[in-house]
């Protein structure tokens, strides 16, 4: 679905450096991610995986390095078209699940249908009249997954994406990454715990300690 | 494009739905405005030389009141990232969401202006020129007002911060709208300093998105 045409999609870091006020998080980082791989990033808190998250979308600029993207925006067009998933779910207190939901349809210039689709999908079909403050923390995040749904983007950069979903939500994440994959899209994700199948593993604490 | 538009549509609903976003400044404006009598005495003569000041200083200083939420709570809630994250512009998020929040406030604090206009015995005939001025006049202070708010949305209590940056921005529209509601007030000619202020209002719409822009960059950075 989502890779479909972008089968020359790759990300390459290349020398990328990050530093919180005077604390380098992480120097010389170097990695290649190609059309339907995944990369977890793994490491204690506080060793940068949210920040190269952000630096790969794009919110954050790199101390020193810089971050390619090749075959994932329209033609040869260097901004790449993502989806960035924060800790934060960007939902809305008084929307309710559907609204936002459409929100997002409508800002990504998405028939309305696909919103309706994607709730259904993470699960919220019987909450989706629900407003965002009565949605639990697991539902808020089933609520920001939509997004993902909504737009077909080759690229998806997630932070946490499991984080306060139950069993069941866990599942449907890994579904949904090996399903972009198997579309020829990227997933590069902060994990802890339970990973991806047969995915491969960025550990910034090593490479730190590494160095 | 779609994407500002959007923001446009959902900044107004929940402008208006999240238990009325124009009271605040709406009340602060009428209050402001109906204490003056009480300061500066009823007599017909210091009323004409306090109220119209008084009245755009209490129109500005209303609009200060809703800048300080007006990008914290989509910084807060991730909103700004997801914006961010996904390739549409900032300088279009920053003029949908300015232009919502003008018309979901300022537009209720110019129609409420002429009934403080009379409080304030001006003269009724002028009450339409009030209303005009009160929408221009407004207009640049929001636009001018969101550069404060984005520079000071990562900021906790930074509604300090927003008034400083903001109120000198805020002195041609305060000495060109003040101009033309006294010449309104007294029977001149207001139709040099209102095109003046309304220069400025021009000036500020198209000029504050992109200042905005960059200071919404810096604080999702």
């Amino acid at each position: 679905m989502s890779g479909a045409g972008a089968s020359s999609l790759a990300l390459e870091v290349e020398n990328l450096a990050a530093a919180r006020g005077l604390r380098v998080l992480f120097e010389g980082l170097a990695f290649r991610v190609s059309a339907g791989e995944s990369l977890e990033l793994r490491g204690a808190n506080g060793s940068g995986k949210s920040t190269l998250l952000r630096i790969l979308a794009g919110l954050t600029r790199p101390h020193e390095g810089r971050v390619r993207y090749s075959g994932a925006g329209p033609g040869d067009n260097e901004e790449a078209a993502l989806h960035y998933l924060g800790h934060l779910d960007a939902v809305k207190p008084t929307e309710t699940a559907l609204e936002q939901a459409r929100f997002w349809a409508r800002y990504f210039a998405r028939p309305q249908d696909v919103a309706d689709a994607a709730i259904k999908r993470v699960g919220l079909a019987n909450r989706k009249s629900v407003p965002g403050r009565g949605l639990s923390a697991g539902q808020k995040r089933r609520l920001a997954l939509t997004r993902l749904l909504i737009e077909p983007r080759p690229v998806w950069l997630l932070d946490e994406p499991t984080a306060a979903l139950d069993t069941e939500g866990r599942t449907l994440v890994m579904q949904l990454v090996a399903e972009h994959r198997a579309g020829g899209g990227m997933v590069i994700a902060a994990v802890h715990g339970e990973g991806f199948a047969n995915s491969r593993i960025l550990d910034l604490s090593a490479l730190k300690a590494s160095a | 494009m779609s994407g500002s538009f959007s923001v446009f549509a959902r900044e107004l609903k929940l402008a208006w739905s999240g238990g009325g976003g124009a009271a605040l400044p709406v009340g602060f404006f009428a209050a402001a405005a109906s204490m003056t009598p009480f300061a500066v005495g009823n007599e017909i003569g210091n009323l004409q030389i306090a109220g119209p000041g008084v009245m755009w200083i209490a129109l500005a200083l209303a609009t200060l009141l809703p800048m300080e939420r007006l990008f914290q709570a989509d910084l807060e809630d991730g909103t700004l990232d997801a914006y961010a994250g996904s390739g549409v512009g900032m300088e279009g998020i920053a003029l949908a969401k300015t232009l919502a929040h003008w018309i979901a406030t300022g537009i209720p604090l110019a129609f409420i202006a002429p009934v403080l206009w009379i409080m304030l015995q001006g003269p009724p005939e002028q009450v339409l020129f009030v209303i005009g001025a009160a929408l221009v006049g407004s207009l640049a202070f929001f636009f001018f007002g969101s550069i404060g708010a984005a520079l000071a949305a990562g900021l906790r209590r930074g509604g300090l911060v927003i008034a400083l940056v903001t109120l000198p921005l805020y002195v041609p529209t305060m000495i060109f709208g003040a101009a033309a509601l006294y010449a309104a007030a007294g029977g001149g000619d207001w139709g040099q300093p209102a095109l003046l202020a309304g220069a400025v209002s021009l000036f500020g719409i198209a000029t504050s998105p992109f200042a905005a822009a960059m200071a919404l960059r810096m604080a999702i950075d």
